[in-house]
């Protein structure tokens, strides 16, 4: 099972590549949306490379209740740990 | 009151330049972009031959979320819109004040659409083609594209009339200005040039198999032409008021006087005589010229046998013994499709600008239509007042421009 700190680095690794941001601006309390600039169109691009990297879909619905980078950490994390329980 | 319309600014990005500092070199060198393309051999192509375009480089130009929304062909379109406003010295405050449109030629996005039907049919979960593919995809994409980067408020309008699609929306452009409707409009027209792009048209064997040699392949109006090479890339030309261009002291490259336009009511793809002949006519009686008035023209003709005679018969029909010098850019660019009649306005007012006709190279021996023409071997200084420029496109659409020299 892969670490939650493995896992997280990932993502702060292609959220950096995906949105070109500098990983450095990426904090657990940052707020998402804002941090990286998302507008409507790339919450469909976060949705692709969720699935490239981790292999499970995403409805744009589960975005809902994510605000900043942690509750994108805790979803994944869980989605992975599922995933892998399964 | 009809308005004067006029050309404040031009682009270009293409097999033989990506600037017109360069294209102007080539054209006076009779510098040919054409190569053999050894991966459309491996695919299949019957022909291999192609202009070559390098991808511009466009991080730091612009944000990701623009750069992923174009396409191949858009990114040209982007390289040479930003010259042309660049030159017509329209910055984004003026066009943030003023309603300036937009009006490309476009008529196909093969790539984008391809890569999305591999994502639809591999993964079976259409969200996983991403967010961009639908605004590269559509036929569109150019206008919508450069109307979101550059904020542009007036007409927004993509042209599709294959080969002569880069004609009419310089055509109608003029028609929107003078008639008043629009102060300024960015027309243009783009191609893509992608390994996929040109599959189908290989497949009516139009392309030249005189692949030994690519850049004496394409060979407009002599006698041993055998087909078309594919081109691509983009030209943009700013169009506007004469009243809009000198309230802001821009400075006037030349002036459109004249666009005749006809379909010629036959066949889908073999060319007619009589359809070129009307599109001709209309654009001299627009212009208000007789033939001997036309200091250059800047032929269609694409190196197939059909099209280069039926044009050379048209040519000589209206233009008669006036032995009005002809030559064809496409034998140095290829065939640029949707984009040619852009690009050819643009190839013609850098003529214009420096004095000189560019050669119609690899014209050896004519045939008996083009014996009758007056064509351009070698490159050659001419005080060049007025040009005309012919496209003609499947469908049997035509589009002919005047275009003269600024003067008061």
């Amino acid at each position: 099972m892969k670490k939650n700190e493995e896992i997280i680095e990932q993502i702060n690794h292609f959220l950096s590549e995906e949105f070109e941001v500098e990983k450095g601006i990426i904090s657990p309390n940052g707020k998402i949306k804002e941090v990286l600039e998302l507008d409507s169109l790339d919450y469909i691009d976060l949705v692709v490379v969720i699935e490239n990297n981790f292999s499970f879909k995403v409805k744009p619905e589960d975005f809902t209740g994510i605000v900043t980078f942690r509750d994108f950490y805790d979803y994944v994390i869980s989605r992975v740990n599922s995933k892998e329980l399964a | 009151m009809n308005k004067r319309v006029v050309i404040t600014g031009m682009g270009i990005y293409s097999c033989i330049g990506k600037n017109t500092g360069e294209v102007r070199d080539s054209l006076y060198a009779g510098r040919s972009g054409i190569i053999l393309d050894p991966v459309r051999k491996e695919m299949g192509y019957r022909s291999g031959l192609t202009g070559f375009v390098e991808r511009p480089v466009l991080k730091g130009l612009l944000d990701r979320r623009s750069r992923i929304m174009l396409p191949e062909q858009g990114e040209y379109a982007y390289m040479a819109t930003l010259q042309a406003l660049k030159q017509s010295g329209i910055d984004d405050d003026y066009i943030h004040k003023h309603e300036i449109g937009i009006l490309y030629g476009n008529d196909s996005s093969a790539l984008p659409v391809i890569e999305a039907t591999d994502i639809m049919r591999e993964k079976k979960d259409n969200m996983l083609i991403g967010s961009a593919s639908v605004f590269q995809t559509l036929n569109s994409t150019i206008t919508m594209n450069l109307s979101t980067i550059f904020k542009l408020k007036g007409i927004n309008l993509t042209i599709s009339a294959a080969c002569a699609s880069g004609s009419h929306a310089i055509g109608l452009g003029y028609h929107l200005i003078k008639t008043g409707l629009q102060d300024c409009i960015v027309t243009g027209g783009a191609q893509e040039i992608n390994v996929y792009s040109m599959s189908t048209f290989d497949a009516l064997s139009a392309f030249s198999v005189h692949e030994t040699e690519p850049q004496k392949a394409s060979r407009p109006f002599d006698r041993h032409r055998d087909g078309l090479i594919p081109s691509g890339g983009a030209a943009t030309v700013i169009l506007e008021s004469l009243e809009s261009a000198q309230k802001r002291n821009a400075h006037i490259l030349g002036e459109v006087i004249g666009y005749g336009f006809s379909s010629n009511g036959e066949h889908i793809s073999n060319p007619t005589v009589s359809g070129p002949v009307r599109s001709l006519s209309m654009a001299m009686k627009d212009a208000g010229l007789n033939p001997a008035d036309i200091d250059y023209v800047n032929a269609h003709a694409t190196s197939t046998p059909a099209g280069d005679a039926s044009e050379a018969r048209a040519l000589y029909t209206v233009f008669g013994e006036a032995k009005v010098p002809v030559s064809s850019t496409k034998s140095m660019t290829g065939h640029e499709c949707w984009m040619a009649g852009a690009s050819e306005i643009v190839y013609s007012l850098i003529m214009m600008h420096d004095g000189f006709m560019a050669p119609n190279i690899n014209f050896e021996a004519p045939d008996e239509d083009s014996a009758k023409l007056n064509i351009v071997k070698t490159t050659t200084e001419k005080d060049i007042d007025v040009f005309l420029s012919n496209s003609f496109g499947f469908g049997g659409t035509n589009s002919s421009l005047v275009v003269r020299k600024w003067s008061k």
